[in-house]
């Protein structure tokens, strides 16, 4: 099932799904087993496993950390691979693959997406590639019935907006502000005037991240958004205060 | 030869390389300053104005200087230096900075952000903001604030905020993603002022075009001084800016040998080095903005540089370059870590002069290749900087004994200050 229907079809059952994110390798993979185990439970829908980078710009500072520090213990793309195929296999939701272009770059666009199938990705996600750069990509992409996740921002003109729309498939992921991963974003007004801005640009469903932390967000997104993507709030969760709170965690914000 | 003509090929892109891989979130920003730098290139005002700030303010035109002494000393090549050291804040990158200051004030933005690895770029880029009254904050790899201390001091003491950058190696690449993070959350105020002619599209031609006043100068001055082009023309390359800024005097006329030094590091073999080109170490990868050959792992993940250079120790080299290079137009050498304590000594010695160690990398190659040339050949080095500023570093590599007893009796006096 494509990316589309699948989100369709949860949809049925709840107004609002949501997207989670952990960094492969950190704190280590049994970590992420673990953290994934209370994402299933708790009913998340979908999954980005980030491929760690030794330059994660678009990055805020614990994603930053994460990434360096999952690299120094020695996560390789292969261990990112094998360990994608292992969740898919094990938990309901689908997964999307999210790191930065140079991973796909000298893997080799074809090989990559081969790869990416094999393991049961639905998707990827890679910030620092613009749509101008991405037309092999994508052709093979679509070859392969995977959808390449593409943002929209805040700064995104009409113009861009209308190529950025012309290019979606599967959902779009709609930045909520400006910035890096992991600071607040006071949710308001602004938010839902680019959530539909971005609708009149696209058919396919709408994920809205950065900054999104808590239950009050959830709310705020419902009947706006399809799905809320949830990041570093969680990452700080598992760092504070482990599986307990983890649980607890999306929990409240699944309640 | 204009390299930056793009009407028969993608725009940004030198071959195969180049182009901007940046979040979509700063597209607008990069097509704004596009678009305003475009603008400025083709009004001969901008420009004008240009020059006159830098004669007034950096004293421009730098002179070029025959080096007898060692021409003598070596028996081959007649050597001649272009005296960048001779800038205002002690280096070439002045000129981008005053460029990209005044293009700033055509953006109307009121802040500035910069990363520097030596220091030059930051103090050069402080110095701009205090003239021109913009907020500044440079991002710094906090492996390089604790060795270039004194450039961090000018810093501050200009009015800049300066950001140790405790991420990934801690040097000018991670400084690079700081401002990168910095730029997606205030591009609306702030214009990066990148410091060398690497990056996203239009960095590399827009650095470029501002550094191209150094060959621009240099070609009519050897030619006055000496009647004739040079056989070789030598410039150290970390990014290539101070290189791209003097080969482009050059690149028309194909009797000139263009020839760029990496940092050699420790050596070949190594993998403590930054040569990208010299050694075969890199690949072609895409980081930080732009497609170009970096020094990466088979995964892409970038790998360990090393120089006594600061200014030198990069993963990449500008895509312009990457392209050149293939093409054949520029050659490649690298110099150790050793080979330039060694020239920077004699350069001291015969003709007084002291480079900066990322210059010193153009003197080490280009004394190696005199002496085998004729007497009546002609070399151009360029010097992009003066080594004052390394003094740290330059007499912990002479070993100086003197030198540590002072800094020692310094210590002393300030420990007392302190209790």
């Amino acid at each position: 099932m494509g990316l589309e229907s699948y989100i369709a079809e949860r949809k049925q059952k709840k107004d609002l799904l949501v997207m989670a994110h952990v960094v492969c390798g950190y704190p280590s993979f049994e970590d992420n087993l673990q953290e994934l185990e209370i994402m299933a439970e708790a009913g998340v829908d979908l999954v980005e496993l980030q491929f760690p980078f030794s330059e994660p710009s678009a990055d805020g500072p614990l994603f930053v950390r994460a990434n360096e520090e999952s690299l120094k213990s020695g996560t390789s793309v292969d261990q990112c691979f094998e360990f994608m195929a292992k969740v898919s296999a094990r938990f309901p939701f689908k997964l999307l693959m999210m790191g930065y272009y140079n991973t796909v770059f000298k893997m080799g666009e074809a090989r990559f997406i081969e790869r990416l199938v094999q393991a049961g990705g639905v998707g990827y996600i890679l910030p620092d590639l613009p749509v101008e750069e991405a037309g092999n990509l994508y052709a093979l992409s679509e070859q392969a019935a995977v959808e390449p996740i593409i943002l929209m921002t805040p700064t995104s003109s009409h113009k861009r907006l209308a190529q950025l729309g012309a290019a979606s498939r599967g959902m779009v992921y709609v930045v909520a502000r400006k910035g890096v991963t992991g600071s607040k974003t006071d949710m308001g007004d602004d938010v839902v005037a680019l959530i539909e801005r971005c609708r009149q640009h696209t058919d396919v469903p709408v994920g809205v991240g950065f900054g999104v932390s808590s239950k009050r967000d959830m709310d705020f997104l419902r009947g706006h958004a399809d799905l809320a993507i949830v990041g570093t709030a969680a990452l700080k969760t598992w760092e504070q205060s482990g599986a307990d709170g983890l649980r607890t965690f999306f929990a409240e914000l699944l309640a | 030869m204009d390299i930056f003509d793009f009407s028969d090929g993608r725009e940004g892109y030198y071959g195969e390389y180049g182009g901007v891989f940046l979040p979509e979130i700063l597209h607008a920003t990069i097509e704004e300053l596009l678009s305003c730098f475009r603008e400025c290139k083709s009004d001969p005002k901008f420009w004008q104005d240009y020059v006159a700030l830098l004669q007034g303010y950096s004293g421009r035109p730098t002179p070029v200087t025959y080096l007898e002494n060692l021409s003598r000393e070596l028996g081959g090549a007649q050597i001649y230096v272009k005296r960048e050291d001779l800038n205002h804040t002690g280096s070439h990158k002045i000129n981008n900075v005053m460029g990209q200051g005044l293009l700033c004030q055509r953006l109307g933005k009121k802040r500035v952000i910069a990363e520097t690895g030596a220091g030059q770029h930051g103090f050069a880029t402080a110095t701009m903001a205090a003239k021109f009254g913009f907020e500044c904050k440079i991002y710094m790899g906090a492996v390089d604030v604790a060795r270039q201390r004194p450039n961090v001091f000018w810093m501050e003491n200009l009015g800049a905020e300066v950001i140790a950058v405790e991420d990934g190696q801690q040097t000018l690449k991670d400084a690079i993603n700081e401002c990168m993070r910095d730029w997606v959350t205030n591009m609306a105020d702030t214009h990066y002022i990148l410091g060398t002619a690497c990056g996203p599209h239009p960095f590399p031609e827009m650095v470029s075009w501002f550094q191209s006043i150094i060959g621009i100068e240099a070609r009519e001055q050897i030619v006055n001084q000496t009647g004739r082009l040079p056989d070789r023309v030598y410039a150290c390359v970390g990014g290539g800016s101070n290189a791209m800024g003097i080969f482009q005097g050059f690149f028309d006329d194909n009797n000139v040998e263009l020839i760029g030094c990496e940092a050699g590091g420790h050596g070949v073999g190594s993998y403590m080095h930054a040569a990208r080109l010299a050694y075969d170490d890199a690949s072609v990868g895409v980081a930080q903005g732009f497609k170009t050959y970096f020094l990466q792992n088979d995964e892409g993940n970038m790998n360990k540089t090393h120089s006594v250079a600061a200014g030198l120790d990069y993963i990449g080299i500008n895509p312009i370059f990457a392209h050149l290079w293939e093409q054949g137009k520029v050659r490649f050498e690298a110099a150790t870590d050793m080979e330039v304590k060694e020239a920077l000594r004699l350069t001291m010695r015969t003709e007084g002069l002291i480079p900066a160690l990322e210059s010193t990398h153009a003197f080490v190659t280009a004394l190696k290749e005199a002496p085998s040339m004729g007497k009546d050949e002609i070399i151009l080095i360029n010097q992009s900087g003066r080594g004052d500023k390394d003094i740290f570093t330059i007499a912990d590599a002479l070993d100086d004994a003197k030198w540590k007893s002072f800094i020692g009796g310094k210590a002393d006096q300030y420990r007392g200050e302190e209790s």
